[in-house]
């Protein structure tokens, strides 16, 4: 594994198996501080610093169900916001997700719809819109070499309007129309938007779907070739390829995840809501980016880590939620929300400047 | 893969999804509630067409794209159009300086007559001037309430949206709530905000004020999901827009609060949550109203110099509740999207 340089610090070095390694040249670092560079622990102290502040601060926030509905929150940008980092990490950037996401609860709704079909031939056909968005976005990448910034925008822009307008034309409205009492619906209900009773709280199925993909995605960026694959084509595109890594798969199925993942939150959205309003999802994409980058995954890419921004995304719930339990004046809400991001961001760098100095 | 296989593979490609189509088909994948199937073919309203010289008008509004709202203005304006004789130019930006470009390019155009949204009034100020300098008459809709007559437009439809508010607040004293939170969907919007301000002045409990953000139905639900939770005096949720009285609807059960819900505005999906039970009452500014009559008011200022309102007072086309006591009667109409 010795052609992806970038990827070794994150193969070689779990922290369970750091011990038995020294060499004399981590000698002099201790455990604590080690654990503090890795990128995920900043984020995780930033959100539980967060998380005991709303504590604190807001009474309703101890109850059972306020966490439930903090962590449904966390969860609908999570979901997301883990591809998107994956991608982050692969040297990439995707604008168009937030948009795509209700491109794919429409092009569900409105094939079983006008169809009259059973919603989960609705729900395929979407998949494979939502893949096909993604693979255009990463070969249009890969084949013209133009930054991915541009390449998306393009594609954001493209969807929006056709989010607008094919609704329009097709449905005569700029919603689409009720499919709840249709075949299928419950069924896919339960898989996407249904909840579960936990000691007497109500828990969100996208909660669990959130951490199965987080574990998911942790395991495939530190245990296989893949994620080498990821680390090292957003290290270095050139000296990745030049070791034999496949980086235009690599790139292109990256973009075909964040596909998956807009496919995703775009059915919990439709089968929790019945209905989708085409102007919808504008402006989600950059919160997606948000949460990747506060949970440590560079914008430069090469480097990052799955299990950060699920804390990224946990810190955006909280906060979003946590201001309304506490009470605050609702006017300053955009700016509550912005001085801790910023407040967190900040605990979350001089973590990392603290762990790695020498 | 070779040429002439390829060229085979694009020719067989209609004939798979055709195939697949029919395969889904048989496969019992249709459904057997619901869908196209059973949604009645309506009619959209007619009255009939003028015969009348064959004239332009365009409508300039800040509507943000995809909003069932302004998609139902425009049902109105086109519904008068077609009846009129009339030529129907839409436009639309939330920018107050692109929607000013926009009216620009009418006067360019050389139309017949503008009607005008005025959410940003100063804005919209000379350029209004350019278009009564090239002889265009100009009307108001839905915003502007205080401004279409210093900006000398010729007649205004719409709802004070004060009024709209302050008859809400009435209604909820009726209603026996005391204390009622007023969802905003877009912070900043100086009507949402008006109506919220107009409940608070009549309704005599409490009213609080929460923002969410409008373009992430997952986040609207689980913020008054988290209001609900953290006052749980609350015992109505007011908000501002048909899809989010649906979602404060599941915002309420996940709560497990007791608290109503009562809306501004309407759309069909929210006719049905009225006819069932779980929303209380809506107030309706009929938009397909204001885009209809202010088509139609140019219409007749060309043909018959008339002006609604005597062009001193505007044309409200709202508060007009819906309960439950006349709900089935908006109801056809609001299948079809224009109420």
């Amino acid at each position: 594994m010795s052609m992806a340089q970038h990827a070794e610090p994150a193969v070689t070095t779990p922290p369970a198996s750091g011990p038995e390694q020294t060499d004399g040249r981590t000698a002099q670092r201790p455990l604590a501080l080690r654990l503090l560079a890795r990128p995920e622990v900043g984020v995780f102290l930033g959100a539980a610093a967060v998380l005991v502040f709303f504590l604190v601060v807001a009474p309703s926030v101890r109850q059972g169900s306020s966490m439930a509905t903090i962590l449904y929150q966390s969860s609908t940008i999570g979901i997301m916001a883990l591809p998107v980092a994956l991608l982050m990490i692969g040297g990439e950037f995707d604008l168009s997700s937030g948009v795509a996401v209700i491109s794919s609860a429409l092009t569900a709704s409105m094939l079983s719809y006008q169809l009259t079909m059973n919603v989960w031939v609705g729900v395929f056909v979407a998949l494979l819109v939502s893949l096909a968005i993604g693979f255009f976005n990463g070969w249009v990448v890969v084949k013209t070499g133009l930054p991915s910034f541009l390449v998306t925008l393009g594609t954001f822009l493209i969807l929006q309007g056709a989010n607008l307008a094919v609704t329009k034309w097709v449905t005569g409205n700029v919603a689409t129309d009720d499919i709840s009492d249709m075949d299928g619906f419950s069924q896919a209900k339960k898989v996407f938007a249904s909840s579960f009773d936990v000691g007497g709280v109500q828990v969100k199925i996208t909660v669990v779907w959130w951490l199965v993909f987080a574990a998911l995605a942790t395991w495939v960026l530190l245990r296989t070739k893949y994620g080498n694959w990821i680390f090292a084509v957003g290290g270095n595109k050139d000296s990745a390829r030049a070791v034999g890594v496949p980086v235009t798969f690599t790139k292109i199925s990256l973009f075909m995840l964040v596909g998956f993942g807009a496919w995703f939150i775009g059915m919990h959205n439709l089968f929790s809501f019945n209905t989708v309003q085409s102007g919808e999802g504008v402006g989600q994409e950059l919160i997606y980016i948000s949460a990747a980058v506060i949970g440590g995954c560079l914008l430069t890419g090469g480097s990052g880590s799955a299990i950060g921004p699920v804390f990224g995304a946990f810190m955006f719930g909280m906060v979003q939620q946590g201001i309304v339990y506490a009470g605050w004046n609702p006017d300053w809400f955009k700016a509550f929300l912005g001085v801790m991001l910023l407040g967190a961001v900040l605990i979350n760098l001089w973590v990392q400047r603290t762990a790695t100095r020498r | 893969m070779d040429r002439s296989s390829r060229s085979r593979s694009r020719r067989l490609a209609p004939v798979v999804a055709v195939a697949a189509a029919a395969a889904l088909t048989l496969a019992g994948c249709s459904s057997s509630h619901g869908g196209k199937k059973s949604e009645e073919a309506a009619q959209s309203a007619s009255a009939g067409k003028a015969n009348t010289p064959r004239m332009t008008v365009a409508l300039v509004t800040h509507q943000a794209p995809g909003d069932t709202f302004w998609d139902t203005v425009r049902k109105g304006a086109e519904a008068a159009a077609a009846k009129d004789n009339i030529k129907l130019i839409y436009s639309a930006d939330p920018n107050a300086g692109n929607q000013a470009n926009l009216v620009q390019n009418a006067i360019d155009q050389k139309v017949d007559g503008i009607a005008v949204t005025l959410a940003k009034p100063d804005a919209m100020k000379s350029v209004i001037g350019k278009a009564e300098q090239s002889g265009i008459p100009v009307v108001g809709l839905n915003s502007g309430l205080s401004d279409w007559k210093n900006l000398g437009l010729l007649e205004f439809f719409g709802q004070d949206e004060s009024v709209a508010g302050e008859a809400f607040g009435s209604k909820l004293n009726s209603t026996g709530a005391k204390k009622v939170v007023c969802v905003i969907q877009e912070q900043g919007n100086i009507g949402l905000t008006q109506r919220c301000d107009g409940v608070k002045k009549t309704f005599q409990g409490t009213t609080e004020t929460l923002y969410v953000n409008g373009t992430d139905m997952p986040s609207v639900k689980s913020t008054i999901t988290a209001k609900l939770k953290q006052d749980s005096a609350i015992d109505t949720v007011v908000t501002l827009g048909a899809p989010f009285a649906l979602t404060a609807v599941q915002s309420v059960g996940d709560a497990g609060s007791k608290a109503k819900v009562a809306t501004f505005d309407l759309n069909k999906d929210l006719v049905k949550a009225v006819q069932n039970g779980s929303i209380e009452f809506a107030v309706d500014q009929q938009p397909y109203l204001q885009g209809y009559l202010a088509v139609d008011s140019l219409w007749l200022y060309k043909n018959n110099g008339n002006y609604s309102g005597g062009g001193v007072q505007p044309v409200l086309t709202g508060p007009a509740f819906v309960d439950k006591s006349n709900v089935d009667k908006v109801a056809e109409f609001a299948a079809k999207g224009t109420r």
